[in-house]
């Protein structure tokens, strides 16, 4: 118990310090998690906005396998990337492997899927509700779908921060493509993996302090947005 | 809201000399194993304002679907080219809108939910501020235009609706039960906006189960049972019983008991 203590000291004054090493491993993990759920979003939302309105053959088969991968685990991504990005791989002439764009190309995969499942059952729910009425007002199905997103923008703003807190937490992917290079590579989770290893908790333990407040602030915002304040309801002219 | 005159006494029609908007031969309309409309042939009339009423599941909401061409349908439906008017360049088809019974607002402030409905009907720029503030005057929303549309009350939803169909400026309204899940108090002031529209010359399509409204509000009147459309008559007829197949008649007498 005193070497927790000890640990949780030592992280609080890393904190309050603003050590160097350490905000810049909490930086390079936020702008990594960042790009990837921005891109992760706009892929995302498209396949899910088409999914909610296309209607082809095997069209189950697909939403099935889509929400078969919201279980997909980190680790399988981080070697799924890796075989495309290693030097035998398709896209081994990137030269991306062990670079933070590999890490956001694997976070992005991660969260593709997550996005794209839960919009599309969301779209597709307000389509029961509204579809009709937007139909007979002249939108097409993809338009629908679009307007729809704007409709139930605070229900994506929640599906984006829970995508947000996944890339953020996972270790398995990033360790795998990024390889956990001091200053280059290097996010809270592979580094508090790494720490952990060696012995220096109080690092491990600041970082894991660090990666608690931020998904402790993520799910504060999720709190906020549905509270739903009249700023969004789009009432500005 | 602006008072709005209540409805006239139905006025017999003549058979409308004016020109057909929408004409339907052997139209039907099947829902997987269910045919929901057979074989209906009918030709709706500018100025006209038509009532569709039936028990439930006899098609009236099908029909009025497949008129605005909203539904896949079998046999022919036809959208006539209207004369041109004096001003106008070309000749051009009819524009619809269709006002539901539970009217679908976006997660939006009334402006941007009529601006969006305008904008898909093609409508930009200046014209647009000017047909939204009409519309919302017309309906007597104009001091809610930033209040978000999901907040207002059901009376004030639909006239919202009303609105947004109204501001794009169609040739024919089409209406699915808009008053029926309205109370007495927002019912009165939507019927009396819709019968406004009518009076205005606005082609008006009406499914209802309301028996007075329909006397109200409708010059023609088309019973359907079973998909089947079994009377098509002008409302002062249809009111009178005898001229009416037995089921027609039943179901009038089942409405309207004291008939």
């Amino acid at each position: 118990m005193d070497a927790f203590a000890q640990s949780l000291g030592l992280a609080l004054q890393l904190i309050s310090t603003a050590d160097g090493t350490l905000w810049r491993i909490v930086g390079l993990s936020l702008r990594v998690s960042a790009t990837a759920c921005a891109l992760g979003a706009l892929f995302g939302l498209l396949l899910g906005a088409w999914l909610a309105v296309a209607r082809f053959r095997g069209q189950g088969v697909v939403i099935g396998l889509l929400n078969t991968l919201l279980a997909l685990p980190s680790v399988v991504v981080g070697l799924i990337v890796y075989l495309l990005l290693s030097r035998s791989g398709p896209l081994g002439s990137w030269g991306l492997l062990f670079t933070p764009g590999a890490m956001v190309m694997a976070q992005t995969l991660l969260v593709v899927p997550l996005i794209a499942a839960l919009a599309r059952q969301l779209l597709a729910d307000a389509l029961r509700e509204g579809g009709s009425e937007l139909q007979a007002m002249g939108a097409g199905p993809m338009l629908s779908a679009l307007l729809l997103l704007v409709h139930e923008r605070l229900a994506l703003l929640t599906l984006l921060l829970t995508a947000f807190g996944r890339a953020v937490a996972e270790v398995g992917a990033v360790m795998v493509v990024g390889g956990n290079i001091d200053g280059v590579t290097r996010v809270m989770t592979t580094a508090i993996a790494l720490e952990t290893s060696k012995g220096d908790l109080p690092l491990a333990l600041a970082l894991g302090l660090v990666l608690l407040g931020v998904v402790a602030l993520i799910n504060m915002l999720i709190a906020l947005t549905r509270r739903s304040p009249s700023g969004w309801t789009g009432a500005t002219a | 809201m602006k008072p709005v005159d209540w409805p006239r006494p139905s006025v017999h029609p003549m058979r409308p000399p004016s020109p057909p908007l929408i004409s339907l031969t052997g139209a039907g309309v099947r829902f997987g194993e269910v045919q929901a409309l057979h074989n209906i042939d009918l030709q709706l009339h500018a100025g006209e304002r038509l009532a569709l009423v039936g028990a439930n599941g006899s098609g009236k909401t099908s029909l009025l679907r497949l008129l605005n061409g909203l539904l896949p349908h079998q046999g022919q439906r036809l959208l006539h080219t209207l004369p041109m008017r004096p001003g106008e360049a070309k000749p051009r088809k009819p524009v619809s809108a269709m006002v539901f019974q539970r009217p679908f607002m976006l997660h939006l402030s009334v402006r941007r939910n009529l601006q969006i409905a305008l904008w898909l009907a093609g409508v930009r720029g200046p014209e647009r501020e000017a047909r939204l503030r009409a519309a919302l005057d017309r309906v007597g929303l104009d001091n809610l235009v930033q209040r978000p549309a999901r907040a207002l009350s059901g009376g004030q939803q639909q006239r919202l609706a009303l609105a947004r169909a109204w501001a794009v400026r169609p040739d024919i309204l089409f209406l699915d039960e808009p008053t029926a899940s309205l109370d007495p108090s927002a019912k009165r002031e939507v019927e009396a906006l819709i019968e406004a529209f009518g009076r205005d010359g606005m082609t008006l399509v009406i499914s209802s189960h309301n028996l007075g409204q329909v006397k109200r509000l409708a010059t023609r009147v088309i019973y359907l049972e079973n998909g089947r459309m079994v009377v098509d008559l002008p409302v002062d007829d249809f009111f009178q019983r005898d001229a009416l197949p037995p089921a027609a008649a039943q179901f009038l007498a089942g409405e309207l008991p004291w008939h």
